[in-house]
């Protein structure tokens, strides 16, 4: 896109203030935030949070109900052509054809974006080969597993060479390793063609892959950091100690370091800052034997509970009992 | 799966990240793209329609039970009726009808899938207009059904009806425009509806009274006044009627039997000609094609 003017400051996705309704839901409810050209940013929730909803509107699917959003440099109302050709997307539920082969569906893609018909070949090889489906080009999609029609849906998005990738979900229901590898992936084509990088997850783990992430709740953005940083907010490490008497142990823990300790998975748990000079400390003034001590940075899940009070698991299903009446509501009183 | 390709596609290739990207470019929007599309959604239908050996069999099911299993059922007792000429031979023009009709709506009906699961979604974010795929769709329909169509034509020596090619060009246009319409009719209902069973049902519903008031089974002369009155207000009249007169063009027949099978449709007395017939089912198709345009562009 040598002929087209990056943003001047460098800036690959600018939102303001930007909400949709829909009818009694309001999915998104005024967000800003800006995500800086060959960024990978990742965008974190439970169900229901509203991360689609963003996508949608940043992919010009939905319009806004308020608010302005500029991607690749151009308005998302305004501009959406424009808008268009600049990004490449990967909904959260599969869109291939499985009747066709893999390749068959790269190419109805390139057609469809218009690309030079000199250069599709080239490029299917080159998307086909980085997610590692080159061989299997020729079959029809329909026999594909999960994780392999995923990366075809990757290297779709990809084939015409978008400034801007939008994933959403992109390794929802996968196994370990195949998550895994889509992220290896993805921070290997982040890398190899530039590119800007915006994908939603409500995996913990996966956010730490991103070089920034936003924790999206209840259709607001709690907190918006590089994973390091959410992690140094939450200040505390997670120590578990084994005891031969836990309730005497917690005891102990409040009356000489003034700590609320709980039991967990059978151990005692409890969050102090800069947890490996606190053991030190423990071990000499407890004034009780300790059969086992652990000691853990705050993950993610931790920092998701610190800004939104709950869990990720717990929001969500918070959420689905509330979607089921959202849900009834409607079949009730439409069509 | 092999297992194998699982395991290599863990590591990127050797060498992947030395090589240059192929850098691609997507062209500004114009009237070129649009047509690109409209042909890309078209040519997806046929291939789809193609793969779908179950579809191509499933349509052709019910046209040929009406067609033989009722038609040769119902000679005994429809004989004294018919002065003489098959029964099989009268409904013939109305099966090559509803042939394309159950065609064109499998075909549209494609489109509430799509939208849902499929490649629809992942042209809504293309740079192209939504009315290209919905053109592209309705043309696609179109084509689909028409092949079919050729299908129950090859039976006509069956029935008695000869070939010719002159009436096989009239069919076949014929055969075209309906399914045009009947796919717009189809992809104006599938705009609004997002599942697959309400569509049926909302198909079965409007399609088979079409149908069956339609006169496709029978001379809409001498009709009931309720019956008369349905069947002048029924689309599918207009596309029926024609079909027969092309058809019994081209029968020798005596005169009476021509005008108690073949009397025409007239409005209070006029005879509707032929043209005026196949001009309205055209213009109802291009209205419901622009009305099913209008919706997916204001649809999110
Ligand atoms: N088309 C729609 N009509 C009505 N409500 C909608 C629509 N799309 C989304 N919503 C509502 O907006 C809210 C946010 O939905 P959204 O799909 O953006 O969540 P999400 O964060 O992507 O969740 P998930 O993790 O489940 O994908 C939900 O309450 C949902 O019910
Ligand atoms: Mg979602």
């Amino acid at each position: 896109m040598a002929s087209e003017a990056q943003p001047a400051d460098g800036r690959a996705i600018e939102v303001r203030a930007l909400a949709k309704t829909y009818r009694e839901v309001q999915a998104v409810k005024g967000v800003d935030f800006d995500v800086a050209a060959g960024e990978v940013f990742g965008f974190l929730g439970p169900n229901g949070a509203g991360k689609t909803t963003t996508i949608n509107m940043l992919c010009t699917l939905v319009k806004p109900t308020a608010g302005s959003a500029t991607v690749a440099g151009h308005d998302v109302v305004r501009e959406r052509d424009d808008v268009r050709r600049n990004i490449g997307l990967v909904f959260q539920d599969p869109t291939l054809d499985s009747y066709l082969t893999g390749a068959q569906n790269l190419k109805l893609h390139a057609e469809l974006y218009g690309i030079e018909s000199s250069l599709v070949a080239p490029r299917m090889r080159q998307v086909l080969t980085m997610v590692g489906l080159w061989d299997r080009r020729d079959t029809a999609v329909g026999t594909y597993s999960g994780g392999m029609r995923r990366r075809l849906e990757i290297a779709r998005g990809l084939m015409h060479s978008p400034r801007v990738l939008f994933l959403d979900e992109p390794t929802i229901g996968l196994d370990p390793q195949t998550r895994r590898s889509i992220w290896s992936y993805i921070r290997e084509l982040q890398q190899r063609e530039q590119i800007t990088i915006f994908m939603t997850t409500h995996y913990m783990d996966e956010a730490e892959w991103c070089d920034r992430i936003a924790i999206m709740d209840h259709g607001k953005i709690v907190a918006l950091e590089a994973p390091e940083t959410l992690k140094a907010q939450v200040g505390t490490d997670r120590v578990t100690i084994q005891t031969d008497d836990d309730d005497a142990a917690i005891g102990a823990l409040a009356e000489r370091f003034g700590i609320t300790a709980r039991i967990s998975e059978g151990a005692v748990a409890f969050g102090v800052p800069e947890g490996e000079h606190f053991v030190p400390r423990l071990f000499s003034e407890l004034g009780m034997p300790i059969r086992a001590v652990s000691v853990s940075r705050p993950t993610l899940d931790d920092v998701f509970m610190s800004y939104t009070g709950s869990t990720i698991r717990d929001a969500e299903e918070d959420q689905s009992k509330h979607r089921n009446r959202v849900m009834m509501q409607m079949m009730g009183g439409r069509r | 799966m092999s297992t194998t390709t699982e395991t290599t596609a863990m590591a990127p290739p050797a060498g992947a990240l030395t090589v240059e990207p192929v850098r691609v470019t997507v062209p500004k929007h114009s009237v070129a793209s649009e047509l690109r599309a409209i042909r890309i959604v078209w040519r997806r239908d046929l291939i789809r329609f193609v793969n779908d050996r179950v579809r191509i069999a499933a349509s052709l099911v019910q046209p040929l039970l009406f067609l033989f299993v009722m038609g040769s059922g119902l000679q005994a007792i429809s004989s004294a009726g018919t002065h003489g000429v098959d029964l099989k031979t009268f409904i013939y023009p109305g099966i090559l009808c509803i042939a394309v009709m159950f065609t064109a709506m499998f075909s549209a009906a494609s489109i509430v899938w799509d939208r849902e699961f499929g490649f629809l979604r992942e042209m809504m974010v293309a740079p192209v207009r939504r009315s290209s795929i919905v053109i592209g769709k309705c043309l696609g329909g179109a084509t689909v059904a028409s092949t079919q169509g050729v299908i129950m034509l090859l039976l006509a020596p069956l029935v008695h009806v000869p070939y010719d090619p002159v009436l096989i060009l009239g069919i076949l246009g014929l055969q075209l425009l309906l399914a045009f319409s009947i796919t717009a009719f189809g992809v104006m209902v599938a705009a609004r509806i997002k599942q697959m069973q309400s569509f049926f049902g909302v198909m079965q519903m409007v399609v088979m009274p079409m149908f069956f008031i339609s006169g496709a089974l029978f001379p809409v002369a001498g009709l009931p006044g309720w019956l008369a009155v349905l069947n002048r207000l029924d689309p599918l009249t207009y596309a029926v009627d024609p079909m027969r007169r092309l058809v019994f063009g081209h029968l020798s027949i005596s005169p009476a039997a021509r005008a108690a099978l073949d009397p025409g449709v007239t409005w209070f007395g006029w005879h509707v000609p032929a043209l005026l017939e196949a001009g309205m089912v055209l213009l109802l198709g291009l209205v419901m094609l622009a009305v099913a345009i209008w919706e997916f562009s204001t649809s999110e």
